[in-house]
């Protein structure tokens, strides 16, 4: 390894700590200077109250819960935003009945769906179905992009050399679709926490994060809800860099993916 | 046998091909050449069903499997050059084989391992050619596939594009007179202005066996070339 290769890398750590230290500061100070633990807890009370709460065995089912119910919304969103996506990308009739569709289900507050769904559905499943209305029209309309901007010059050369589908597939069209299929993910894990746990904190399912931080703003316990907003925020970019990790594995035509700003949201 | 009678096509409003005439036979390699924009590609991308023609017919493609080098790579980028060839070849044939006649057409070991976007032009030229002619296809397409191929590996590719051409109909699309030679191919000219052959092409004469470069000739109002 050159010098110059190892300060880059010393570099690329340190910069995220001193970041995250300055910010960390900057907290401590705003809390030095309100000096009301009920409107700004200090990064230490913070903290402390977080190792409290980790060895009590209901914090670890209340985050389980949580994940997975907010991960099924996630995968159900968009699993059937990627398949009614492809279904609109073949065939017009299916897009010019979708796409409105998906444009309203973007449009409209999360909060009407949560009251809506509420009504339909039990209150233990409600973060599944508002996760995943949440995600499916950012996935939808990626996914559609990303198979419209498939290189017209491949799928020709598939056509002559009469190339079947399954062998199609992974060599033309997913590599091709695969960098707007990340972005999507990216910014859709992000939709499905902060719908999810607003559905929860309106639907108060028991044992739910939501729960958690509603009980938080009654019994006014800041700490506890500045711990639970972190365990949401770690538990989005964990799950986030999960899937990005997996969708890595997956070869791709494209050297940089699309970035996550050019998601339709 | 693969007729072309009277092909016209327009594309974005201007007539590329007019009238054209042209006879592929079922083993042999006819070569067209012309100036730029004479429409060589197009009249291939044609008879592999690409394009469709706003008048005139093309008759005989029907059981044909057809193959083609395009005038770019065309590759899929992330995969290596054998797979890239095996991608369109019957899963029975074995990865060693198309390794085997990669290394024949001049790719060393080391660019067998890469993914094709790490590989020079002529390299990734090499691939191309490979995956044309390792099919079964009966009908192929050429257009310029010697481009980006240096000088000492050319006459070992052009070798070896020869052998595989043999039992085919494949129409060469080139701006070299030496390629078109050297595969025995049968030489005719599109451009409009250009004329036309001194003598129209008959069914027999676009063989491999006959190579010939047609001359132009004067423009008397036939479309550029007439071959039957």
């Amino acid at each position: 390894m050159t010098t110059s290769t190892t300060a880059s890398t010393a570099r690329s750590v340190a910069r995220p700590v001193l970041v995250g230290a300055f910010w960390l500061v900057v907290w401590w100070l705003a809390a030095l200077a309100v000096g009301q633990r009920l409107l700004l807890p200090s990064p230490a009370e913070v903290g402390a109250r977080f190792v409290e709460l980790a060895v009590t065995p209901g914090f670890w089912e209340t985050v389980v819960f949580s994940l997975v119910r907010i991960l099924a919304g996630f995968v159900l969103g968009t699993v059937l935003g990627t398949v009614t996506a492809v279904a609109a990308a073949r065939w017009r009739a299916v897009d010019a009945l979708l796409s409105p569709l998906v444009g309203a289900v973007r449009a409209t507050p999360v909060v009407s769906f949560i009251i809506l769904v509420l009504i339909w559905v039990d209150s233990s499943r409600l973060a599944v179905v508002v996760s995943a209305l949440m995600v499916l029209p950012v996935t939808y309309a990626a996914v559609l992009e990303g198979v419209r901007q498939r290189d017209p010059a491949m799928l020709e050369v598939a056509a002559v050399f009469d190339v079947p589908l399954l062998r199609r597939l992974p060599a033309v069209d997913v590599p091709a679709v695969l960098p707007f299929f990340a972005a999507a993910c990216q910014v859709g894990i992000g939709l499905a926490w902060k719908s999810g746990v607003a559905a929860e904190v309106i639907g108060l399912p028991g044992g739910s994060i939501g729960e958690r931080l509603y009980d938080a703003k009654v019994l006014l316990e800041s700490a506890d809800l500045f711990v639970w907003t972190a365990v949401v925020v770690a538990l989005s970019l964990g799950v986030e860099k999960v899937v990005a990790a997996l969708l890595r594995r997956v070869p791709s035509a494209h050297a940089a993916s699309r970035p996550a700003e050019a998601v339709p949201r | 046998m693969i007729f072309v009678r009277g092909l016209t096509v327009s594309l974005g409003g201007r007539v590329v091909l007019d009238g054209v005439d042209l006879c592929l036979p079922r083993d042999g390699v006819v070569a067209v050449t012309g100036p730029n924009g004479s429409g060589k590609t197009t009249l291939g991308r044609v008879l592999l069903g690409l394009i469709a023609p706003q008048a005139g017919s093309v008759t005989g493609l029907a059981g044909h499997r057809r193959a083609a080098v395009f005038q770019e790579d065309r590759l899929c980028e992330h995969l290596d050059a054998v797979a890239n060839v095996r991608l369109v070849l019957p899963r029975e044939v074995p990865a060693a084989v198309v390794a085997g006649e990669l290394r024949a057409l001049g790719l060393t070991a080391d660019a067998l391992t890469l993914p094709v976007r790490a590989l020079s032009g002529g390299q990734r030229r090499r691939v191309a050619i490979a995956r044309a002619l390792l099919t079964d296809a009966t009908l192929v397409v050429l257009d310029e596939p010697f481009t980006g191929i240096d000088a000492d590996g050319r006459p070992g590719v052009l070798a070896w594009v020869a052998e595989a051409c043999a039992g085919r109909s494949v129409l060469l699309v080139t701006h070299d007179l030496d390629d078109t030679a050297r595969l025995g191919a049968t030489v005719v000219r599109l451009g409009s202005g250009e004329g036309t052959p001194e003598q129209p092409m008959s069914a027999e004469s676009a063989h491999r066996s006959t190579p010939a470069v047609r001359s132009s000739g004067s423009s008397s109002g036939e479309s550029p070339v007439r071959p039957a």
